[in-house]
């Protein structure tokens, strides 16, 4: 039986970036060195906390991009034009510099074996963060659950996690990509935003009762999780996480 | 805590007496929900009160809609940190609801469509402090902000203003909501800033 409550209060801890990647030009992971972690679970979040020199304060969610399993604690940030903590994440930290954290907050936008599927995972953009942490702990435990991806990017340099898209495809999970504003030449992939006709043909027919989680920004999520409720799939089966920026 | 190095901040003015600790002000309307938006047809909608009550009491549409309205106009304060101040809503009083139910319950539990739910003590419902509001702006509330109708409680974070809300349930004990039994506050006072349990 999973754990629906946090069992313990959740305090701040000062974190320490260890490795910074560059994913895209607005985006970056950040491996964490915490002092005080007792796990998570795929899909989970964290605050974070910046103090500025005057001792203001800023706060912001991040979701969690490592498995359980990995070595660390790692967030995946997108820039945000109009942002203030994400440009400090992406543009100016560095590795050895200190930040604040606290967490893992959220229960319900989790998978873990326990749970079941098949799985759906719906991204748009840098809603693949999760999802990183759900294929990467899939694998960690060899999970049986049959795994399908639909992510959607606005062209191939600003997808996040290209080469694991890549090896997670080789691990068994049906991974597709869809660039809805520029693709290469030669693409192979899908062309276009999600919709219905392409939630049917990538996801699983509604009566085998998928498990499905849908992530990215608001739009995004609203048109797709109504795209599947219109195919037939139940809505308590859809678990949505909504993000970034905050809409005007 | 330390300072973090080189952070500065892009800070928007705002009355510190209106924005929260850990709170930032936008002009956006952001959306949270953890699931996919009900489509409920007004024709099926009803507002109930039931639970712990001498006789449970319902609306319909029309009748709700026929209810004395107010205008407010208050500051909200989502858990995710953003606030938005001088939103405008139109919206029927928890107080006009209640009145004439009787109860020795304490406590409410509204309930809505897609089965959320949320735990609201009945004193911070009561007074002129919360409503079911059906119009922001004047335009009848969108679907993803809650409509047709949403519950609103300005004074609490802003996931116990439960959107499609369909009624409340008054009991005589306590019962955690969706987000409450995730780990959320129990209370959820953005100026105490309760936003896990344990805060």
């Amino acid at each position: 039986m999973e754990r629906t409550a946090l069992p313990r209060r959740l305090t701040w801890q000062v974190a320490t970036a260890v490795e910074i990647v560059t994913e895209t030009p607005q985006t970056r992971s950040i491996a964490l060195d915490l002092p005080h972690w007792s796990g998570h679970r795929p899909g989970q979040h964290v605050d974070v906390r910046l103090t500025a020199e005057d001792g203001y304060q800023a706060q912001r969610s991040y979701s969690i991009a490592s498995a359980p399993e990995d070595d660390h604690v790692v967030l995946t940030v997108e820039r945000l034009e109009d942002g203030e903590v994400s440009p400090y994440l992406v543009d100016e930290l560095r590795t050895g510099d200190k930040l604040e954290l606290r967490g893992p907050i959220g229960g319900y936008f989790i998978w873990v074996e326990s749970l079941g599927g098949p799985l759906l995972l719906v991204a748009g953009g840098s809603g693949l963060v999760p999802f990183r942490s759900m294929w990467r702990h899939h694998r960690a435990v060899q999970g049986r659950v049959p795994m399908r991806l639909l992510c959607s990017a606005r062209s191939l340099p600003l997808l996040i996690y290209r080469d694991e898209l890549t090896q997670i495809r080789a691990d068994g999970v049906e991974a597709s990509v869809t660039l809805t504003r520029e693709q290469p030449e030669g693409w192979r992939g899908y062309r276009g935003r999600i919709d219905q006709d392409l939630l049917a043909e990538v996801g699983w027919p509604p009566d085998e009762r998928p498990l499905i989680y849908v992530c990215g920004p608001t739009a995004f999520v609203e048109a797709t999780a109504n795209a599947l409720v219109a195919l037939g799939h139940e809505p308590d089966r859809i678990r949505t996480e909504r993000f970034g920026g905050t809409g005007t | 805590m330390g300072i973090t190095r080189n952070f500065r901040g892009r800070r928007v003015p705002a009355d510190p007496g209106r924005v929260p600790p850990g709170q930032y002000v936008t002009s956006g309307f952001p959306v949270l929900s953890a699931g996919p938006t009900p489509q409920t047809p007004l024709d099926r909608w009803t507002f109930s009160i039931r639970g712990a009550v001498d006789r449970p009491v319902s609306w319909s549409w029309d009748e709700f809609r026929a209810l004395p309205r107010e205008t407010v106009t208050v500051d909200i304060h989502c858990v995710t940190k953003w606030s938005k101040l001088d939103t405008t809503w139109t919206a029927v009083s928890v107080d006009t609801l209640l009145d004439g139910v009787e109860t020795g319950g304490a406590f409410a539990l509204a309930f809505c469509d897609g089965g959320y739910t949320t735990n609201v003590p009945l004193d911070d419902l009561r007074g002129g402090k919360a409503w079911i509001a059906y119009e922001y702006e004047g335009e009848p509330l969108e679907p993803e902000h809650g409509g047709p109708a949403r519950l609103l409680v300005p004074h609490l974070y802003f996931w116990k203003s439960a959107k499609w809300v369909r009624g409340l349930e008054l009991r005589d004990r306590d019962e955690p909501g969706f987000w409450e039994r995730y780990g959320y506050h129990n209370y959820g006072d953005p100026w105490r800033e309760q936003r896990y349990q344990g805060d």
